[in-house]
């Protein structure tokens, strides 16, 4: 009885004591990775033609999805905000909060969130597929140094390509939410634009949301390509791969969000 | 059309579609235009409650924005609120005996100073102060005081 109960307990401990060592074990290779890539960072900036092949994959293609989304997501804040405010007798706000929360929040978030889908997911596969057919090696082979040609230029691609992305997504939004409060449900067209207008700071609302917007394009970009990078050269190691890099990306910038939103609006 | 040209359009057109929203959110959305300064002189005024005051916010008369509040300090003599004001050079011809009260706009909306126009021939300068202030009102104060009124009221 003794004998069971120890070993059982020595066996939990272990198991704990495990995932704790490959939780640090892989925010280890993380930083390894991004050590490795920092320095390859300013060669792949010189690269003109590369970049711009990669910020043409990565934001170019993900323009339908992020135009289609912002529409949406603004005209559902303008007819959820009149719904509340007319409760108050200040529907002409919905300016203003339709504004507020896609410049400090969904521009950011949701056009992170949905780059993470649409655009870090490709660049994992692409990358893990170049890593089980060897293709990275072969680079090495050739001396070419597989993080200056093929992971620099992705990342600096995301990290430019998402901020303009969440800008046009804002503005989208802000159309989607004027064309369903003022076209539609009737609220003042020129209180709707001078509201806003006097709410919204350009510093400490739209610099900020720019930030998180870079963060965030920083965030999946190291995330993305790391998994693609260590995946399991495989085609179901791609596969898990091309998952996690989603699944993690997209709970990272919401947690990141969180922290940013606290530290800039207070 | 090569594949590089291909993607020299998207990429412009990414730009072109950023830069457009740049100066959307700049013009339209947010108070870019009001960051730049316009040519402005100062004033201020005392107040003994500046309520939900805040800097930038506006200064009015009769509605149009003549200003902005550039900061609220406590007077170190007095220990009232101090509210300095950039009111713009368009503007400088302000009597002497105008005064100031901070307004709500709307039942919930935003603060701001409000100037009464007098009837001086003399003008604010540069540095001037409003020598007739009205504070905010304070909802607490004006609760009580009609507390007050009423119970008195009883009485008689």
């Amino acid at each position: 009885m003794w004998a069971w109960t120890l070993s059982s307990m020595t066996q939990t401990t272990a198991w704990l004591g495990r995932i704790a060592l490959n939780f640090l074990q892989s925010l280890g290779k993380r930083a390894f990775f991004v050590w490795a890539v920092i320095p390859a960072l300013p060669y792949s900036a010189w690269r003109i033609r590369l970049l711009m092949k990669q910020v043409y994959f990565a934001g170019v293609l993900s323009l339908p999805i992020i135009l289609t989304a912002g529409l949406f997501v603004g005209m559902v804040l303008g007819l959820q905000g009149h719904h509340i405010l007319t409760t108050y007798n200040s529907e002409e706000a919905v300016g203003t909060m339709t504004a507020l929360s896609l410049i400090r929040e969904l521009g950011p978030v949701v056009a992170a969130l949905l780059f993470a889908g649409r655009a870090g997911s490709a660049l994992t596969a692409e990358v893990g597929l170049m890593k089980s057919t060897e293709q990275l090696s072969a680079l090495e082979m050739m001396a070419v140094d597989p993080m200056k040609f093929v992971i620099a230029p992705r990342i600096l691609a995301s990290i430019i390509a998402l901020p303009m992305l969440a800008m046009i997504f804002i503005a989208t939004g802000v159309l989607g939410g004027y064309v369903v409060a003022v076209g539609w449900l009737g609220v003042d067209d020129g209180a709707f634009w001078a509201q806003m207008s006097e709410q919204v700071d350009w510093q400490a609302d739209v610099i900020n949301g720019l930030i998180k917007a870079i963060v965030f394009g920083i965030l999946i970009a190291i995330i993305s390509l790391y998994e693609g990078y260590e995946s399991v050269p495989t085609s179901e190691g791609v596969s898990r791969a091309t998952t996690r890099s989603v699944v993690h990306a997209s709970l990272v910038v919401l947690g990141v969000d969180f922290i940013l939103t606290s530290l800039m609006f207070t | 059309m090569t594949r590089q040209v291909k993607a020299e359009i998207g990429v412009g057109l990414l730009v072109l579609l950023t830069l457009v929203s740049m100066v959307f959110i700049a013009l339209k959305v947010s108070n870019f235009n009001a960051m730049q300064d316009r040519p402005s002189y100062q004033l201020e005024a005392l107040f003994s409650n500046v309520g939900g005051l805040t800097v930038r916010a506006p200064v009015k008369v009769s509605g149009v924005t003549i200003g902005r509040v550039a900061e609220i300090s406590i007077d170190p003599i007095s220990y009232r609120a101090k509210v300095l004001m950039d009111i713009y050079n368009d503007y400088d011809d302000l009597p002497m005996d105008s005064s100031a009260s901070i307004l709500t706009s709307g039942l919930l909306g935003s603060q701001y100073v409000g100037i009464e126009i007098g009837g001086d021939e003399q003008v604010l300068a540069d540095g001037g102060r409003f020598d007739y202030t009205q504070s905010a009102l304070v909802l607490e104060n004006l609760i009580g005081r009609l507390m007050v009124s009423l119970t008195e009221g009883g009485d008689k």
